[in-house]
């Protein structure tokens, strides 16, 4: 006699649970931005490690999905190895690390630097969903302002910041306008990202499991990082390329690389970088066979 | 003429509070630019009158009417007289939740009585009185900040505490900060709920000689209340009494205080004299 295994139902969630996230997910569809309340689960992991993109992710892939998951940009970190495991359990998807070849990319903190393409899903996975949250704690009047589209309140942030440190300080999770009619909160990518939000042909969707929302960007949207006139948004920049690819105008992490505090800078994106480098490797084979 | 429409307009208004009344069948027209102190003692149903004239609170019987300046700034011409008052005055109770949040926004102030309701105590001074023209629609900080600093200086607030918070404030700066908040948008009407009373006296004095200058230039209408006949006398036009939630004598300031009718205010008045 085999050992008795455990049958999971495939993508883990039962069928039920997933149609409610996915009516939620059309919700969002249809309203470019909203948060839209859903009611989470459990998943096989602590609350605050992407229980919400785990969730959105198990309602939307299927046998023939090949998935994707980074952390912070990188591929191979736990959380990222963990959850992409789970899957080819539970789903029987494939998985890659290779953005182009990816159905779904789950993500924590990053948009790849591969631009996305049609059909591709990008999975984001949201610790505080709500823009608004820090000067205006109560969630009943945040939910009026956003129906009533009064949004001076994000502005008082953005001012706070000009008047302290003479720009808009704020580098990762910035503000945006979705589809002109609601701010959003983009999860804590850095700024850097934002500008591959606005009309991006991927589908992208947004879980927050611990506050039970979720809330999307259908492809082709507009999504406007919010400014002042004067002091319009501007997205971080790294003026030196990646010290292993030689990228440029690509989000760069400091690495420490030994214990004299001496640092070089890499690639944040470690697929982007591998096959970078890999092709550069190939060009300069080629030129000497040449 | 545009005046002979008053700004608000209140016919037997009453807020319940479950099946007792706060305050009950009040009525009173508000002219632009008049101020209307409402007095009385602790628990007669000021502060319901104002949060229900603000649409703070609901309007559980009568009307209140309101001139808006949308109405009234439009081309009526053709209409009759009488269409006109009618068309002019518009019954608050047919406004939606976003409409009463506009006039929040455009045409009326509301000072409280402690600060730290109409203040973010932990935004800037600048960042307070930018945030009515930021939900305007305002989006040039160098603009923002231009006006802000404006009114800081208006009320007396020396220009290098612009970036400091409120809570770092005294009392009498804060009660100044939310004066600026609630006059930088340009509103027609103010309502205060005893904007000097928890200041010293010494203190009082000042920031009601500023909230008289203020109202003045700006031709500002104004209602007030206050338990202290002294702030009636000193800033208001026109008085209203009130006991146990309905108004008992109502008339000009120097009429109310020099020679009252109702037995209550002859008592309210004779006890500051002997104060
Ligand atoms: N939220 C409430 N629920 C029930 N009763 C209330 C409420 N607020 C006020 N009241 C009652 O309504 C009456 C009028 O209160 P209100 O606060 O309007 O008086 P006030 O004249 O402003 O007094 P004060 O000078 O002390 O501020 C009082 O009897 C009070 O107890
Ligand atoms: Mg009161």
């Amino acid at each position: 006699m085999s050992a008795p295994h455990i049958v999971y139902n495939e993508g883990y969630l039962d069928e039920q649970t997933k149609r409610v996230i996915r009516r939620a997910l059309l919700k969002g569809v249809a309203i470019p931005g909203f948060q839209v309340p859903f009611a989470s689960r459990e998943v096989p992991m602590p609350r605050g490690w992407g229980t919400g993109g785990v969730q959105v992710t198990a309602a939307v892939i299927g046998a023939s999905d090949t998935l994707k998951v980074i952390d912070q940009g990188a591929d191979d970190t736990t959380n990222a190895v963990s959850i992409r495991a789970f899957f080819e359990k539970v789903a029987g998807a494939r998985s890659t690390t290779r953005t182009d070849e990816a159905t779904i990319i789950q993500t924590r903190h990053r948009i790849p630097e591969t631009p996305l393409a049609e059909k591709q899903i990008l999975v984001y996975q949201v610790p505080i969903p709500e823009p608004l949250r820090f000067l205006e704690p109560r969630e009943t009047e945040t939910r009026r302002l956003h129906a009533l589209e009064e949004y001076g309140l994000m502005y008082v942030k953005l001012y706070e910041d000009i008047a302290r440190y003479g720009h808009i300080a704020k580098t990762y999770d910035y503000p945006v306008l979705v589809n002109g009619r609601y701010v959003m909160a983009p999860s804590p990518i850095p700024s850097f990202d934002n500008p591959k939000m606005h009309q991006s042909p991927a589908l992208q969707l947004f879980g927050a499991g611990r506050e039970k929302r979720i809330y999307v960007i259908p492809p082709f949207t507009d999504v406007e990082s919010l400014g002042f006139e004067d002091f319009p948004f501007e997205p971080q920049r790294f003026d030196q390329p990646c010290e292993i690819c030689g990228s440029v105008g690509v989000y760069l992490d400091e690495v420490i690389i030994d214990d004299r505090g001496n640092a070089m800078f890499v690639c944040s994106d470690t697929d982007h970088c591998e096959r970078t480098a890999t092709a550069s490797v190939r060009d300069e084979t080629t030129e000497v066979s040449a | 003429m545009k005046n002979e429409t008053p700004l608000l307009s209140v016919t037997g208004a009453g807020h319940r509070y479950g099946d007792r009344f706060g305050c009950r069948d009040v009525s009173f027209d508000l002219w632009p630019g008049e101020v209307l102190a409402v007095v009385g003692e602790s628990g007669s149903g000021k502060s319901t009158l104002l949060g229900m004239l603000s649409q703070r609170l609901t309007l559980d019987e009568g009307t209140i009417r309101y001139r808006t300046a949308r109405l009234s700034d439009a081309d009526l011409g053709g209409a009759g007289e009488d269409e006109r008052m009618a068309e002019d005055l518009l019954d608050l109770s047919t406004l939606s939740e976003r409409e009463v949040r506009r006039l929040w926004r455009t045409d009326w102030g509301f000072v409280h009585q402690n600060a730290a309701d109409g203040l973010r105590m932990h935004v800037s001074a600048g960042g307070n009185v930018g945030e009515p023209l930021m939900a305007n629609g305002w989006r040039h900080y160098g603009k923002i900040r231009a006006e802000a600093e404006e009114w800081l200086r208006r009320v007396e607030i020396p220009a290098d505490r612009i970036d400091e918070a409120p809570a770092t404030y005294s009392g009498g700066m804060r009660q100044r900060v939310q004066i600026a908040r609630n006059l930088v948008f340009g509103p027609r009407l103010v309502f205060m709920d005893e904007p000097t009373s928890s200041l010293d006296v010494s203190v009082q004095a000042r920031l009601l000689d500023l909230i008289r200058s203020l109202v003045a230039e700006l031709g500002l209408a104004v209602v007030v209340v206050t338990h202290d006949l002294a702030v009636a006398r000193l800033i208001s036009h026109r008085t209203l009494v009130m006991k146990d939630g309905v108004v008992i004598e109502s008339g000009l300031t120097d009429r109310v205080l020099d020679d009252p009718q109702a037995a209550y205010t002859q008592l309210l008045v004779s006890s500051i004299l002997q104060g």
